[in-house]
């Protein structure tokens, strides 16, 4: 197993220069996130106006795999519709959860290259942190897709 | 006597290559690796003499149940007990640790009482205290810490009090490696007439310990860190505290006569081990005890201490790198330490690439790590089969982590 499948350029770059850090003002919606095995912890606010993720951002502590997923999250939710951003959380779960090796069937642009974390089973849980954190926050606004109590879907 | 340099062919794990890379162990005290010894030991129990214990009149059955308790005298010398019956085995030192909770905490434990912790306790050295006094109405309270992961006992006199039931503490911190001040702490309870209960997972597989000699009244240890088998363990007790305790579960084994209505208890340790136990395991641990004894513990200890202070002296170069925990004087075999701008979690993720396991997390001390500010350390520990090499190709990672991660400086 290569690190260099895990530790993408375009990763590194978010890790290090993280993108809509912060707490969205005014929020609609903040919710926290954590994993509780290695104490990652993640806060995700957005607004939502007319239909359109106004602002999103993300606060918390993590490896660089949590972090540079919540950032590159943000970069691709903020401005879209919520369909999109539920499309998007779809996509992207259902990616970290296909074997290795499994070309992503939706559109995912950059993050595409957090599929290289699929080989490295421990981590995928620090990849997916942030978008279901994001998923209660939709759901609290009743925008969700309707999955029911998310608490126990951090895994 | 120093540890043999010949001390790693006994240990086959060790010859192996990880992605590409010898496997440099680091991670004892989370678990320590097995010698050929006691892997051997499982194999001739299932081999030769699998029975069940203390019912059988046949040979093997007997053959097996005077290794078990043979086991129990070997543990027994090794921790300075009065006698083997002070023994009882368990699965590890969280059950231990809960067996004093129920079986001494519930019956003496009232309303309004206290328990005495610390703020470094591993999480099995909290919970079960948080639950017992939550179930009788008490209050628990806890020893702070400073900055260099020691017990601040300047206010002990006012956290010991005449409600206080019982202090419990770990003998060696697993996150800083602090060895703790058990005999002055368990003096100064005793004048309280609180009972001591010391969880010695990371203080018995690594220096001479002498329950008697220090003061204390219970000591949890558990045996896969110690060179046994994972699923064995147990807690040493004053003879007179295990005879008025109540059991933890009852059964098979732990009865004297039963009636369809009630039943009578076992003598001690018996009365503590409902069921079959885990008697080839347990067996086996009675090997690493003899193990390490042939090594002598004080040999053990020097070894270790000689390799923190290497570590310690080779790790702060790194730039950018900071330590846990107290000086070598005060420390066990565990350096704990975080990094400017890499989690743990990636620095453990770039050391697997080149063969090193070190923990990455909170290592079951999260309350610790959460009063320094910090969610997570890496920690690196040791044990007799450790050399300086190892620490050479840590470093070396840790450099390596460094660059991938473009860190300034």
């Amino acid at each position: 197993m290569s690190l260099d499948e895990l530790y993408r350029d375009v990763i590194l770059d978010h890790y290090s220069h993280p993108r809509n850090r912060g707490v969205a003002h005014p929020a609609d919606a903040t919710r926290e996130g954590a994993n509780p095995l290695c104490g990652d912890e993640i806060r995700v606010s957005l607004r939502v106006r007319d239909g359109i993720v106004e602002d999103v951002r993300f606060e918390g502590k993590g490896c660089s795999i949590s972090q540079a997923s919540a950032s590159m999250m943000t970069e691709q939710i903020k401005g879209k519709p919520v369909a999109e951003a539920n499309r998007l959380i779809a996509a992207f779960k259902g990616m970290m959860h296909t074997p290795p090796g499994t070309e992503p069937m939706d559109d995912l642009g950059d993050l595409v290259a957090l599929s290289g974390v699929r080989k490295f089973p421990v981590r995928v849980k620090c990849a997916t942190l942030s978008w279901i954190t994001l998923e209660m926050a939709l759901d609290e606004l009743g925008y969700g897709d309707g999955g029911g109590p998310h608490v126990n879907r951090i895994r | 006597m120093a540890i043999p340099a010949t001390i790693r062919d006994d240990f086959p794990i060790l010859r192996q290559r990880v992605n590409g890379k010898p496997l440099v162990y680091l991670d004892s005290a989370a678990t320590s690796q097995k010698p050929r010894q006691v892997i051997d030991a499982i194999v001739r129990y299932y081999s030769e003499y699998n029975a069940n214990i203390h019912r059988g009149v046949y040979s093997i059955a007997e053959r097996a149940t005077a290794e078990y308790e043979e086991a129990r005298a070997k543990m027994a010398r090794f921790l300075g007990a009065a006698e083997p019956a002070e023994v009882v085995f368990t699965r590890n030192v969280t059950e231990a640790l809960n067996l004093v909770a129920h079986g001494w905490g519930r019956r003496h434990v009232g309303p309004g009482d206290e328990v005495l912790t610390t703020e470094l306790e591993h999480h099995s050295d909290l919970v079960p205290w948080q639950m017992l006094v939550a179930e009788r109405g008490a209050r628990l309270r806890h020893i702070p810490f400073d900055d260099h992961g020691r017990l601040v006992l300047d206010d002990l006199d006012r956290l010991l009090t005449d409600r206080t039931r019982i202090v419990a503490l770990a003998h060696v911190s697993n996150t800083f490696g602090t060895v703790t001040p058990v005999a002055q702490i368990a003096k100064a309870a005793h004048a309280r007439g609180a009972v001591v209960v010391v969880d010695g997972a990371q203080s018995t597989p690594h220096r001479p310990v002498d329950v008697r000699a220090l003061g204390i009244d219970f000591f949890g240890f558990t045996g896969h860190k110690m060179l046994g088998p994972m699923g064995t363990g147990g807690l040493w007790g004053r003879r007179a505290l295990l005879e008025e305790m109540d059991p933890f579960e009852g059964g098979g084994e732990m009865i004297s006569d039963v009636w369809l209505d009630r039943a009578e208890w076992n003598a001690v340790p018996w009365k503590f081990e409902a069921g079959t136990m885990n008697v080839g395991d347990t067996i086996a641990l009675g090997v690493a005890v003899d193990y390490l004894q042939r090594l002598g513990m004080p040999a053990v200890q020097e070894h270790e201490r000689a390799i923190t202070h290497y570590a310690m002296a080779q790790l702060s170069e790194i730039p950018g790198l900071h330590l846990l925990g107290p000086g070598i004087e005060e420390r066990g075999g565990v350096v704990s330490f975080w990094m400017d701008g890499i989690h743990p979690h990636d620095i453990a993720q770039v050391l697997d690439g080149e063969g090193i396991c070190v923990r990455a997390g909170h290592h079951c001390a999260k309350p610790a790590h959460r009063k320094l500010g910090i969610g997570a350390s890496a920690r690196a520990s040791f044990y007799v089969y450790t050399v300086r090499e190892e620490i050479d190709a840590l470093c070396r990672g840790l450099l390596k982590t460094r660059e991938l991660f473009r860190v300034a400086g």
